[in-house]
């Protein structure tokens, strides 16, 4: 009876001991982790490294980047200490450009926002067009449906507003989507060799479909005021037709048949100002396989994209918010 | 059960009292410091434009060139791609680069150190460059592969600063008593530094090969406690508004905390125009930041430099 009730006493203790030494043993691990912490031992930053996927979505593309309140990025304001910007400020004046974005109701905080608060106020006159009016933004309301497919109909709408309203405001007329950014600078230093009143488009010139080329809508592209006339004209009298869900191959069809000039954006050594993707894309050799169809759609041969330039105007698209 | 769960409770205690012990005394023989040192915040600031513009003209060229720095960038095998895009960055602006590596990597040429510890790494290529180059370099900067570094705005901040004095710079970060520069801003020493660490390498007590106790200690505290025994101190690099000039995020991290913590002044409030460091960038950024660095201009923008640095002869960047 006794020997039962040793053992039993026996294991209760060892038992005992167990649970003491389990105790103590995350005891020990739980206070290592809060010193640890407490300590602050940073870690290893690991990058991630972008996929060769051209039209990838980045990774910020989620909700975060939605902005409370005004932003003010102080462009004009915050000048470099040891700046002269004596030649800009006089082609501000000289060549006179209204920049209109393409966005959307669903884009207005999440990227047109960012637009309006950096580059768009480098433009003499900047406009939202949007499909739904949206008078806080302020945003003009073209009256269509939104989508991939409505695009050439709200480019056509679009011009049309800004020829109806402000065609005396400008000389040249650029289209950029909410997620271009326009060195305007640079583009005013390239139509400033131009007479506004000559029928004239400049971008990104692609080859394919259009005899004279066409221009990359994703770049960006920009009319003269006689080329603005034209358009708007061709649909009142039939020469251009609506309906075309390729807004940039249609527009580039339009400007032929309206006798309108495809002209050459390049620069003073050949290379191209105007970018169909983000930066990267363009400046890392070998980047965009061989095989990829934007090889065979530029207009004018590669020569070593962005390398040693000086002036050069980049309209770089599919960029996300942040950059 | 009441038994069980009392020694269990016991048992809990006891391990987190001899946890806290153990970092207690690892602590104290860390905190061994200068008892003298002042409890001071060391700020350091840029020089002011028209402090150039009193220096003539010839002595300008003559202080652009007397600058020689020498960048050692630490890599291991797994940072191979962040590795060549800084090879083919903003290293070929220093007046030499080295990469030290822990172990021999096939595809680039670098100095094997020969160890996976961040701190031996440090040591033993410090060492190694200022055995091999006391002469030829006055100023050493140690980077990481994931930053990327303007050397033009290094030269310009080094400006008045004397090479001869100890001199240990960069981004500074206050642990409990100790200043230090963290590494992942980019560390910044003056060859007098550079000759009074290397005189405490080879001693155990003032800088040990293994610092902490029982945590490991990074290899920037390790450096602060070592630099501190030959009396050099941390100091902070900011320019002339007090903003820091060796920054440790990225351009982009900046921008995102900017919008959220202050979106009425994103750019204002976001970085220095004369920023030397960033760091978290990955291998396409690099080439995005050489690129609007040093290339990308906004037409009838003109900046007047009080002075020139040139990028040094051979580097086509």
């Amino acid at each position: 009876m006794s020997e039962i009730h040793f053992r039993e006493m026996a294991s209760k203790s060892w038992l005992n001991f167990l649970t003491f030494l389990c105790g103590s043993a995350i005891g020990f691990v739980l206070c290592s982790q809060l010193f640890s912490i407490l300590l602050g031992e940073q870690g290893d930053t690991q990058p991630d490294i972008l996929h060769n996927d051209p039209h990838a979505r980045h990774a910020d593309d989620n909700g975060q980047n939605h902005l409370e309140g005004q932003m003010n990025f102080n462009a004009d304001s915050s000048q470099h200490k040891d700046e002269n910007t004596d030649i800009a400020e006089n082609l501000y004046q000289k060549v006179k450009i209204l920049c209109w974005v393409m966005t959307g109701p669903q884009n207005l905080e999440k990227k047109a926002k960012h637009v309006k608060a950096t580059w768009a106020q480098r433009c003499n006159k900047v406009l939202f067009m949007s499909s739904e009016e949206d008078k806080d933004f302020p945003a003009v309301g073209l009256k269509t449906r939104e989508g991939r497919d409505q695009l050439y109909w709200k480019t056509i709408k679009a011009f049309q507003y800004v020829h109806d309203h402000y065609l005396e405001d400008a000389d040249w007329f650029m289209k950029a989507d909410d997620d271009t950014y326009v060195i305007l600078e640079n583009l005013r230093w390239l139509l400033s060799k131009y007479n506004p009143e000559e029928p004239i488009y400049f971008g990104r010139r692609f080859k394919p479909y259009v005899k004279q080329g066409y221009m990359s809508g994703g770049a960006g592209y920009v009319l003269s005021k006689e080329a603005l006339k034209r358009f708007v004209d061709a649909f009142k009298t039939d020469k251009c037709t609506h309906s075309s869900s390729i807004e940039d191959l249609a527009l580039g069809r339009c400007m032929e048949i309206i006798n309108v000039e495809a002209g050459d954006s390049r620069d003073t050594i050949g290379k191209e100002t105007f970018h169909p993707f983000v930066p990267e894309h363009h400046l890392i050799r070998g980047y965009l396989p061989r095989t990829f169809w934007y090889w065979n759609y530029n207009y004018y041969p590669p020569v070593e994209e962005c390398s040693i330039q000086t002036h050069v105007k980049s309209n770089f698209y599919y960029y996300s918010s942040i950059i | 059960m009441l038994s069980e769960s009392s020694s269990f409770l016991k048992g809990m205690m006891l391990g987190s009292i001899f946890c806290a012990l153990i970092t207690m005394l690892g602590h104290i023989r860390i905190g061994h410091g200068d008892r003298r040192h002042q409890h001071k915040h060391h700020h350091l600031q840029a020089p002011n434009k028209e402090d150039i513009l009193k220096i003539s003209q010839d002595e300008r060229m003559e202080l652009s060139k007397s600058f020689r720095v020498y960048c050692i960038i630490l890599v291991k095998p797994k940072d191979v791609s962040l590795w060549a895009a800084v090879r083919e960055t903003w290293t070929k602006h220093c007046d030499k680069a080295e990469f030290f590596s822990s172990e021999n990597v096939k595809v680039f040429e670098s100095i094997n150190m020969e160890t996976d510890d961040m701190w031996l790494m440090m040591r033993k290529a410090y060492k190694y460059a200022f055995d091999k180059y006391r002469d030829q370099y006055n100023w050493f900067f140690l980077a990481r592969p994931t930053m990327f570094a303007i050397m033009e705005n290094l030269k310009y901040f080094l400006l008045k600063k004397d090479p001869s004095q100890p001199f240990y710079l960069g981004h500074t970060i206050k642990s409990g008593d100790l200043e230090y520069v963290s590494v992942e801003g980019g560390i910044v020493l003056s060859i007098e530094s550079m000759k009074r660490l290397n005189s405490l390498l080879g001693i155990p007590e003032k800088c040990p090969e293994q610092g902490g106790m029982i945590w490991k200690i990074s290899e920037d505290k390790q450096l602060a406690v070592c630099l501190k025994y030959a009396g050099v101190f941390a100091e902070n690099a900011e320019d002339s508004e007090g903003k820091d000039v060796f920054n440790t995020k990225s351009v982009g991290l900046f921008i995102k905390e900017a919008m959220s913590n202050h979106p009425n002044l994103v750019v204002e409030g976001c970085c220095s125009d004369m920023a030397v460091t960033f760091n978290g960038l990955t291998p396409n950024q690099m080439h995005v930041m050489m690129y609007g660095v040093y290339r990308l201009r906004a037409f009838g923008h003109i900046f007047h430099d009080a002075l020139v640095f040139l990028p040094p002869n051979g580097s086509d960047n």
